[in-house]
């Protein structure tokens, strides 16, 4: 016959989806950034580079058409009768008069079926992190541009293609999860079983209160159900699977730390700190674009400076006065001690609402001139205030027109401004 | 005996046409009329965008598409969801995908399901013959997206969003559903598309033209002077027409929806007997190869572990339980059909004395040609077929504080099981009966829709306001629709809701 046409379209028009999946994020755009905002406030200032679960209230995404609603006579016609005969009364549920058939089990994902809920990719996450620092394009593109990475493994996750499926990993997710289902249950079915073969061995008791096999009888009850419930365990579970992650990493072989220094006194709130976590993270992914291993300290200070982890140097609270200087000496401290400026490249990105105890200004001046500027990359300081500038803003005016190459400041009250403090660090190398 | 085509799983090119050749060969003997076939090999992504168009190969851009992306997408990402039978476009060529990821079973499987099945049912279903074109859908389609893109470049992507969404609201009211329009034709469209331009906006003004009429209102003959004289059903024809405050392009957009909507109504009347046909026909195909031995074991263990998934119907209890199954339906009841005409027993003679031991071929041509789901079951299905899928009618009555069975598999049930199924499938009885009732030409310019009520059912409450929301975006003035139980009025919707009254005019 031939009358056949067998085309292969495996390589024209991959995406056909790209411009209604774009249509669809616009048009939900406020949920996602709520999404997004909520994840830069809950991840790791090193974990940006990867896509985020986005949920929408199905309400929201509703398409609504004209349809019945519950009410009115119906006859419907079903399959599988098993029972019934004509004639037969069952009594409806309480409140519920329509003939609903009872789909739609919650998933096990704990996403309500009220939710719509969808992956946006790495990429689309940076996008809506970068408009809200009103990224200049080619800033972007640098950022996410992939020239000189080069893909590597990166553990698991639990949401991935099939064809990125570990089996190993999941299987063994599966049998844990069995274990740790059945395991209490399996024990108990084992007591049973002994105790049954125990009481078979004896011999009868008179009373009839304590016959054997009354005993019997109530052990084998307990022990079906068990039995029935261990059958219930599915053998693998959506819950279980597990998918390989790939990660892009650069290819540049050297190595910097980044400095994260901030006032934690009292005056500094959490939608302060919050801004200063979105400078942190891009000075981070600047770095990770520029070097194979980064390395961050966090050092957090009011009065006195500390080193501390992430989760504390966002999180905790403090209350007190402020002296900048103390996080520049332990900075310069840790600098000596852990990285030679000849190994590594050294980064620091400062943050604070501007208050230092007067006489502490222009100790902190010196420092940065003779001490740490010497001996990083790039310095920058944001100062997150509306109010007017005090002494700190004044000292640090000097720093910079004595180091316009290496030290940047800018003051701000909002995420939109942080990007020219790091316009420097951006621009093209001329070399 | 042959030897087998291929074993193993892997397919080629070349394998793939080799089963094309014996499947179109088996299929010409078994007399099935096709038109060509196009049998396009796509990735798995690729299929996803096929799914989420909604079996249109161009379509125009809209978020609810992108929507339908993401979530068959992770449907598919969880392993939810096979890709595999759905995707075959009522097109003249026919174009059926195959995924690259499948075995060379399933794309054989496709083949004869898609390429053969539903291919020779688009092409000879009565439905599909009078309101589908099957030549020109590409083009139009083609025209329809370069006219929206068009539009959002005019008018901005919203404007056009905005629009687009109210039409969707109103796609299932938006067919003929007894008159048969002209089928489309992008040429057509084309050339008339300025013409209708000008036609369009002379009609609407020529409607309106006596607005305001100053005491109009109370004029008693004026107030008998109803438009639309009829109701009508078909609520974005009428908006399209007659609408007083929508732009040409609007109107435009309004009709492409419209057309869309027509082209695919004939699909939702014949799901059971469509799907059924091309079950009913990779079976048999599939079968006749094994005969021949172009198939060996291994393939047909397959085969048959997909097929039975396939017609699985799990039973009203099953948690799985959704409806029932069109494949399993339709392809149980041509299946009984066959055997009618090949081992007709006592019963057979009974109830469908001109089929039993008729030709089968001749008898199945027949009935897939001649019917829709509704008539097609009332037709065909036998105290057999009701027998093996153990159906049963239940009566879920207002005021009634239990459900009542009314009819099993059984010599007294027969009947009304077959009869309360057919009505089922009845898409003016499953969708609301709307029409456009009256417009007040002379007032305030509302537009009165009613909804007459089938068995005391009412309308959904939340989603009907929703949707009058759109009715009354794109009619511009106050949208009241009545639902309505023999005569008397149950139920009042408005969009702007009580109390509020205003236009888009100013």
């Amino acid at each position: 016959m031939g009358m056949s046409h067998v085309v292969d379209r495996r390589l024209n028009g991959k995406n056909k989806s790209a411009v209604n999946r774009n249509r669809f994020l616009r048009r939900y755009r406020k949920h996602i950034k709520q999404a997004v905002s909520e994840a830069v406030h809950n991840r790791s200032i090193t974990d940006m580079e990867q896509g985020e679960q986005v949920s929408i209230p199905s309400e929201d995404i509703h398409e609504p058409v004209f349809h019945h609603g519950a009410g009115g006579n119906r006859e419907m016609v079903h399959p599988g009768n098993k029972e019934f005969v004509t004639g037969d009364r069952l009594p409806k549920p309480d409140g519920g008069s329509g003939g609903g058939s009872g789909e739609g089990q919650a998933s096990d994902q704990g996403e309500g079926m009220d939710e719509f809920v969808f992956q946006i990719t790495q990429e689309e996450f940076l996008d809506f992190l970068f408009d809200d620092l009103e990224l200049p394009f080619l800033v972007r593109k640098k950022l996410k541009s992939a020239d000189s990475y080069q893909y590597v493994h990166a553990g698991f996750t639990t949401d991935g293609t099939p064809a990125k499926l570990n089996v190993v990993r999941s299987l063994r997710k599966a049998y844990a999860r069995r274990i740790s289902l059945a395991g209490k249950r399996k024990r108990r079915i084992r007591e049973l079983e002994q105790q049954i073969a125990a009481l078979e061995a004896q011999p009868d008791s008179d009373d009839p209160a304590f016959s054997r096999e009354r005993q019997i009888e109530g052990l084998q009850e307990e022990l079906d159900e068990l039995r029935r419930q261990v059958k219930r365990i599915p053998w693998i579970d959506e819950i279980d699977l597990r998918y390989r992650q790939h990660r892009r990493e650069p290819k540049p072989s050297t190595s910097a730390v980044m400095f994260c220094l901030m006032d934690v006194s009292g005056s500094m709130t959490q939608v302060h700190k919050d801004i200063a976590k979105r400078f942190f993270i891009l000075l981070y992914l600047f770095l990770q674009k520029n070097y194979k291993h980064i390395e961050v300290v966090f050092i957090r200070h009011h009065t006195a400076a500390k080193e501390v982890d992430e989760e504390e140097f966002f999180y905790s609270r403090e209350t007190g006065g402020t002296i900048v200087s103390s996080a520049l000496k332990l900075m310069h401290r840790i600098i000596e001690e852990r990285y030679p400026s000849d190994d590594w490249n050294i980064y620091a990105a400062q943050a604070s609402d501007g208050d230092n105890w007067n006489d502490d200004s222009p100790i902190c001046r010196r420092l940065l001139e003779e001490k740490i500027l010497p001996m990083v990359q790039y310095y920058s300081y944001v100062e997150i205030t509306p109010h007017e500038h005090q002494a700190l803003w004044e000292e640090y005016e000097t720093v910079q027109a004595n180091f316009p190459d290496r030290f940047a400041m800018q003051q701000l009250s909002d995420a939109s401004e942080i990007y020219p403090v790091f316009r420097k660090l951006f621009e093209p190398k001329t070399a | 005996m042959t030897k087998p085509i291929s074993s193993g799983s892997d397919w080629s090119f070349e394998l793939i046409e080799e089963y094309d050749r014996e499947i179109a060969r088996i299929a010409a003997d078994f007399g099935l009329d096709t038109y060509p076939n196009q049998i396009e090999v796509i990735s798995a992504e690729q299929m996803m965008d096929a799914y989420s168009s909604v079996g249109m190969p161009v379509g125009y851009h809209h978020w609810s598409f992108g929507k339908q992306f993401m979530a068959t997408q992770k449907g598919y990402r969880r392993g939810q969801m096979g890709l595999a039978y759905e995707i075959v476009i009522n097109s003249n060529p026919c174009i059926a995908y195959l995924m690259e990821e499948n075995t060379m079973m399933m794309q054989a499987l496709v083949i004869a399901h898609a390429s053969y099945g539903h291919n020779s049912f688009f092409k000879n279903n009565y439905l599909f013959r009078s309101w589908t074109d099957a030549s020109s859908i590409i083009d139009y389609l083609m025209f329809a997206r370069n006219y929206v893109a068009e539009c959002e470049e005019r008018y901005g992507v919203e404007e056009v969003e905005a629009i687009l969404d109210s039409c969707h609201a109103l796609m299932n009211q938006g067919v003929d559903r007894y008159k048969r329009p002209a089928p489309i034709s992008a040429e057509e469209e084309r050339r008339r598309q300025k013409e209708r331009e000008e036609y369009r906006q002379e009609q609407v003004n020529d409607l309106w033209r006596t607005i305001p009429d100053m005491g109009g209102d109370d004029d008693p003959e004026s107030q008998k002077r109803r438009f639309p004289a009829e109701p009508q059903e078909n609520l974005l024809y009428f908006i399209e027409k007659n609408a007083p405050l929508l732009e040409t392009w609007q109107r435009e957009l309004v009709r492409i929806v419209r057309k869309i909507a027509q082209y695919f109504y004939p699909q939702r009347q014949t799901q059971v007997m469509n799907e059924g046909w091309a079950s009913f026909w990779h079976y048999t195909i599939v079968h006749r190869m094994y005969d021949e031995g172009l198939v060996d074991d291994g393939f047909m263990l397959e085969f048959l572990q997909n097929h039975t998934a396939v017609i699985y119907q799990p039973p009203f209890d099953s948690p799985y339980y959704s409806g029932l199954n069109p494949y399993t339906l339709g392809f149980n009841i041509y299946m009984d059909l066959k055997r009618m005409c090949e081992n007709p027993t006592e019963e057979d003679q009974a109830w469908f004395p001109d089929i039993a031991g008729s030709d089968w071929q001749q008898t199945l041509d027949f009935a897939m040609r001649n019917f829709k789901d509704e008539s097609f079951i009332l037709q065909y299905l036998s105290p057999r077929v009701i027998r093996d899928l153990k159906l049963f009618a239940i009566a879920d009555e207002e005021g009634d504080d239990a459900y009542e069975i009314k009819a099993i598999h059984d010599d007294r049930g027969y009947r009304r099981v077959r009869e309360k199924l057919a009505r089922q499938y009845n898409l003016s009885y499953k969708d609301p009966n709307i029409q456009v009732w009256n417009v007040n030409t002379r007032g305030d310019r509302s537009l009165l829709l009613r909804h007459t009520r089938v068995d005391g059912i009412p309308m959904a409450d939340d989603d009907t306001q929703e949707v009058l929301k759109h009715v009354h975006r794109l009619w511009g003035f106050d949208v009241v629709l009545e639902s309505v139980d023999n005569g008397e009025v149950k139920e009042r919707y408005r969009m702007p809701p009580e109390g509020g009254s205003h236009n888009n005019a100013a």
